[in-house]
């Protein structure tokens, strides 16, 4: 909680200012009832025991005290609304402050941190936790000044009042607080399980609406009735469940208050019986009772919110403390090879978080402009390898190189300012299709339709009407497999890259248009290093090498003839693909 | 304070933040009255339940209607030092509590009967609602997003429910309190009842306000709030290539703006929204201090002799606490009035959507007498279809196809020219516009859809497995299957040793995250699925496309052990799972350009021939 509350330090003198007009305002508001048991005891009732009364000059003293509660209960809105607004301004500072250094955080955490975080969980650190940090500031300026007043207060004022009344309502407080604090603590952690019960009947609806076709094939209508029937039902259970606890809340709170009303009349009694108090302070307690039990449910909310903003500041604490994941290494621990060219892997091993081993002993060089391509079963470390040439992770052991520097000394912007990638679950962003090649980058229209051209792109998006300014959806809903491959080879090539990487990224081109585009790739950017990575062998078959990896080795190193020789699995697959026959 | 107040706790009150409602959307009078027809079957269904609810809403509300009014006249009774009626303190004190705790009993009643109602009615909505889904055709899926069925089987039905079980009864217990607290106010001093011609008026004006000015900004702010998670969520996912074209700092930039436009949205709607709470308070202030003013002076007037007890201005002490408390109960609901009514509104849009689902057109019934028959051969005769989901745009012009018993078809084309389409028609999931497809000699329209349906297998590109075990997902299409047969056809399908290295094994629960499961291994399910259901027809759309070359090689001699025998409809990309079919249609915007086996369309030298001589250059 610490670390989110200093975001709030540069707003603190005045913040202290609006807290002071708030704690005014609301004490101004506690004066009514005082006033009120004034105009009763003092103004009205000794009135009773006079002979004969000037009343003309009660009734405007009576006006001017309830002209005076007027004056108060307007003072007290004014000042209420404005500290109301200063406060939802400070927290709407503090808050974009916090979100914004939170996404910075996050988009420059290494993907191992990422995915310790996991996506989601950081999707919502981002969305909930900042929301709910942000309903916390606010509310706490508002509700969590004025509650504790009206309750510190209202007791403080009463006491002066009648001592022994206030000791009365003091003790059905508890009870109060018991009551509310017991049931909602109990009742909020149901809610993460009736949002699990929502999730699961959500999951049956949408499995079955993405499987339908399997469903009517199979005409397996009732057995899905009757799965979605168990769900449906142990949702609306757990919820009746919740709720009645939830619910049980209110009925018990206003049992106490009610109560306390009557402990407060029938104590009273006996005090006015006895001399010690005035049928008005009884009327003023019944005021400041309503209020003080009202400010006791809102302390019972903040503390909720409390305990909600806490958990959410933690999570947000973590993310911004952690510490950098793939810091720059000093050239001095791995000397630069001064001569070598290219890209090299030396001794490669790699695992995630240390476990088992993804990358074995994986060794290779590549001149300049030459193209690798790396061939492999689904799952056998063909990604990750270029994950380690882009230093996405680092290397467990072994040395990645790019013309003689390891990559862990290159500093990351200088880095990726190498790179131009098309990755297999890339993403398309809400934006035109000129933004999506361009992609933030200084680059020209020329550089985008020429990027276009050469990534047999620039057909279908010169078939708009609005060519490159035509709009495309978040995931890139609204253009087919194909198209957004192509699209996403032209943004790696747009940036004219000294390395290329191609992961997976034409397996939805037909194999007309995929040797088209490896045509346009060899003849427009000669000097760039490729690396394809694929599961066709013609993807790779004109490659100056061709990586074959299994479980995380490399089985066969060599030129598509060279593999169609020396290595089984190779040609294995060669010839399932290619129809073999023919080429013999 | 009654039991019509704000439910504690009320997830309601929890305004979700990714909730982008530009929901509120009003209803033509007509439509409106229809859906609250509707809307009042269900209710009508557990009348029980709501007559029970009512009876205790009404007792409830009543019974709190009586607190003050005693409590005024114990205070009456406390007159001065030594003149305390103790015995008519007594018996109000005993009244008091009596009707306290039996207000007490009576709200807990309510709220749990209306828990009891609100789970008959969500249940029974979603039950519907569900039920109805799986009779609609399979278009309805094609052209409905998943998040939209889903937003009105969870969040539509919610809101149903909500108001529904607590707003309706909200209203009618305001009602009664409103009347209730006038009715009492009368009976104490009618003429301290003017102090709300003063006051009701600017509650009026500040609910006014709240409707027309403030609930908008709040509108506004949610879908702000959206854009701001949308954005979030989309950058995230694409975190790994923001960061190998190093654009961290630009996106971050991109972010900002969308942050601040958020946060001011927020500002916005919280700095007019100040404003409400605050003049409640005043308007309750405002009424304290006015009913202070002028019962005062009718006090004063009252204990001088000055007004005769039966005046209409004769008021007593005790009295004048009473009128303090009624008149806040009078101005709460008054308060509250405008979210109801607002709330009221969002139900009916909702409603009006979930029954825009029930209402929509389930499949068209069998025909009559519909030849229910499991012993099909699977010889399919397709004669000059014509189709198109959408009128005026035909995707298959005029298909025709000779497909004998326990041959092979290929279809292959680029994306988009209806391939899936021809599987579609096959299968009855659409009907043909003109034309008509026979199998065995009959007209498809005349099976029963179940006994057409069973007798093709589908594996499809898009794998389906649902939240059951592995062995549940494998013997989907045969029930009654036993443990060895699902077990021999996970071996066929080469997916045996892999499940057998799960913790759970066969008894794995495919779950959306946990078990990590990749989408060839899930393909490889589904083809072990369909070895498990034996019918005399195969579709294979696309069926290896998830799985990796090697293991293609390793299942291709149990899918070809698959095809034995019966009529199959391959989709491809891959060239080379093509090329032993029977017939081999390529597919071109809708027609079919070439129609033949590998040798004759390798020969013609057209698109296919291009098509598979690409592969080598």
């Amino acid at each position: 909680m610490k670390r989110v509350l200093a975001y709030l330090k540069p707003y603190t003198k005045f913040m202290s200012f609006t807290l002071t007009v708030k704690c005014l305002a609301t004490l101004i508001e506690l004066a009514l009832p005082y006033i009120l048991s004034h105009i009763i005891d003092n103004v009205i009732r000794p009135v009773a025991k006079i002979e004969s009364p000037d009343i003309k000059a009660k009734i405007i003293e009576i006006v001017i005290w309830a002209l005076i509660m007027i004056a108060c209960a307007a003072l007290g809105v004014i000042g209420s609304v404005w500290a109301n607004r200063m406060a939802a301004r400070f927290a709407k500072d503090m808050a974009e402050d916090l979100r914004s250094d939170l996404f910075r955080r996050t988009m420059t955490l290494s993907p191992a941190q990422t995915d310790h975080f996991t996506v989601p969980s950081l999707e919502s650190r981002l969305t909930t936790d900042t929301y709910n940090i942000h309903n916390f500031i606010n509310t706490m300026q508002r509700m969590g000044v004025r509650a504790p007043i009206l309750l510190i207060g209202g007791l403080a004022i009463t006491a002066t009042l009648d001592l022994s009344l206030t000791l009365v309502m003091i003790c059905i407080l508890p009870f109060l607080f018991i009551a509310v604090y017991s049931l909602t603590s109990r009742g909020l952690p149901l809610y993460t399980k009736v949002q699990a019960a929502v999730d699961g009947m959500i999951r049956v609806v949408r499995e079955d609406s993405q499987g339908i076709r399997v469903i009517k094939a199979l005409t397996k209508q009732d057995y899905e009735y009757r799965r979605y029937d168990a769900v449906n039902r142990n949702l609306a259970d757990i919820e009746g469940k919740t709720n009645s606890i939830m619910s049980s809340a209110n009925p018990v709170m206003n049992f106490f208050m009610n109560l306390g009303l009557v402990c407060v009349v029938f104590v009273g009694a006996y005090r006015v019986d006895g001399g010690m108090s005035e049928p008005g302070n009884i009327i003023a307690f019944i005021q400041y009772f309503t209020l003080i039990s009202m400010a006791m449910t809102s302390i019972t909310r903040i503390f909720v919110i409390w305990s909600k903003a806490n958990a959410s500041a933690k999570r947000i604490a973590e993310v911004l403390d952690t510490e950098e994941g793939l810091p720059v290494s000093d050239s001095s621990d791995y000397p630069r090879r001064a001569g070598e060219r290219g890209i090299v892997f030396d001794n490669v091993n790699f695992a995630y978080n240390n476990t088992k081993d993804i990358l074995h002993d994986i060794s290779f060089k590549l001149a300049p402009g030459q193209k690798l391509g790396i061939i492999g079963a689904t799952g056998s470390g063909k990604t990750t390898l270029t994950a380690l040439l882009m230093r996405f992770y680092d290397v467990s052991s072994g040395s990645v190189r790019i013309d003689g520097r390891d990559v862990r000394t290159i500093p990351e912007e200088e880095l990726h300012s190498m790179f131009g990638v098309a990755m297999q679950h890339d993403f398309i962003v809400a934006d035109s299709i000129r933004e999506n090649i361009r992609f933030g980058r200084d680059i020209s229209d020329e550089q985008i339709s020429r990027a276009a051209r050469i990534a047999q792109a620039s057909a279908f998006i010169e078939a708009y009407e609005d060519g490159y300014d035509h709009p495309l959806d978040a995931k890139g809903a609204n253009i087919s497999g194909g198209q957004k491959q192509r699209l996403l080879i032209a943004r790696a090539v747009a940036g004219r890259p000294k390395i290329l990487i191609l992961d997976d990224s034409s397996s939805a081109l037909d194999y007309k248009t995929d040797s088209e585009l490896r045509r346009a790739i060899s003849a427009e950017l000669s000097d760039t290093t490729t690396v394809i990575v694929a599961q066709r062998v013609s993807s790779v078959m004109s490659c100056d090498l061709i990586l074959v990896i299994d479980e995380g080795r490399i089985i066969g190193a060599g030129s598509h003839d060279e593999l169609m020789r020396t290595c089984e699995v190779y040609s294995e697959i060669s010839h399932s693909q290619m129809g073999g026959a023919i080429l013999e | 304070m009654g039991p019509g107040s704000m439910m504690m706790g009320d997830p309601r009150n929890a305004k979700n933040p990714n909730n982008t409602s530009g929901r509120g959307k009003k209803l033509d009078p007509k439509t409106r009255n229809r859906v609250l027809a509707r809307l009042a079957k269900y209710l009508f269904r557990h009348m029980d339940i709501v007559l029970t609810a009512f009876f205790f809403m009404l007792s409830a509300n009543l019974l709190a209607l009586v607190g003050p009014k005693l409590s005024g006249e114990a205070i009456n009774a406390i007159i001065g030092k030594g003149e305390v009626k103790f015995d008519v303190i007594y018996e109000k004190v005993f009244w008091l509590i009596l009707c306290y705790v039996g207000s007490a009993l009576l709200s807990l009643g309510l709220a749990l009967t209306l828990i009891r109602l609100s789970k008959k009615i969500t249940y029974s909505l979603r039950k519907d609602i569900f039920e109805h889904l799986l009779t609609l055709p399979v278009g309805y899926f094609d052209t409905h997003q998943t998040g939209d069925i889903i937003s009105h089987i969870s969040y539509d039905v919610d809101t149903v429910n909500t108001s529904l079980s607590h707003d309706l009864l909200q209203i009618c217990a305001s009602i009664v309190t409103v009347i209730g607290s006038v009715i009492m106010m009368l009976s104490i001093s009618p003429m301290l009842l003017l102090v709300f011609c003063v006051t009701v008026p600017i509650s009026l004006v500040l609910t006014k306000k709240r409707t027309t000015f403030v609930r908008p900004l709040f509108r506004k702010r949610s879908a702000k709030l959206g854009e701001l998670n949308g954005y979030a969520e989309e950058m995230l996912s694409g975190q790994k290539t923001i960061r190998a074209y190093g654009r961290q700092a630009h996106i971050c930039e991109k972010f900002d703006e969308r942050n601040k436009d958020a946060c001011d949205a927020y500002y916005e709607a919280d700095y007019h929204g100040a404003l409400i709470g605050p003049s409640t308070n005043f308007i309750n202030n405002l009424s304290l201090s006015l009913i202070i003013m002028f019962g005062g002076i009718f006090f004063l007037l009252s204990i001088t002799g000055a007004v005769a007890p039966t005046s209409l201005f004769f008021i007593e002490i005790g009295y004048l606490s009473s009128f303090v408390q009624y008149s806040r109960r009078f101005s709460g609901p008054i308060n509250e009035f405008a979210n109801i009514l607002a709330d009221l509104q969002s139900a009916l849009s909702a409603a009006e959507r979930i029954f825009r689902i029930i209402d929509e057109a389930p499949e068209t019934p069998d025909v009559e007498n519909a030849i229910e028959s499991d012993d099909i051969r699977g010889e399919v005769k397709i004669d000059h279809v014509k189709f198109g989901y959408v009128p005026g745009r035909i995707i298959i012009k005029d298909l025709n196809l000779d497909v004998p018993q326990g041959s092979t078809v290929a279809i292959v084309g680029p994306t988009g020219a209806g391939k899936t389409t021809i599987i579609n028609l096959l299968m009855r999931f659409y009907d043909v516009n003109e034309g008509t497809i026979d199998l065995d000699g009959h007209e498809i329209r005349e099976y029963t859809r179940h006994s057409l349906r069973s007798a093709y297998t589908m594996v499809l590109q898009e794998t389906w497995l649902f939240g059951g075990t592995i062995a549940e997902n494998i013997a989907y299409g045969k029930e009654g299957a036993t443990m060895d047969e699902i077990v021999a056809a996970a071996r066929a399908a080469k997916i045996d040793s892999f499940i057998r290295t799960l913790p759970g094994g066969y008894d794995t629960v495919m779950t959306d995250n946990g078990v990590n499961i990749s989408k060839g291994q899930k393909q490889l399910i589904t083809i072990a699925r369909a070895m498990l259901a034996d019918s005399p027809m195969l579709i294979l759309d696309e069926a290896t496309s998830n799985v990796d070359s090697r293991t293609e090689i390793m299942i291709q001699e149990a899918m070809l052990r698959l095809m034995q025998g019966r009529t199959c409809f391959v989709i491809a990309h891959r060239l080379s799972t093509v090329q032993n079919a029977d017939t081999i249609l390529v597919v071109k915007d809708g027609n079919v350009i070439e129609q033949g086996n590998h040798e004759e369309l390798m020969t013609l030298g057209g698109t296919y021939a291009g098509l598979y001589n690409s592969q080598f250059s």
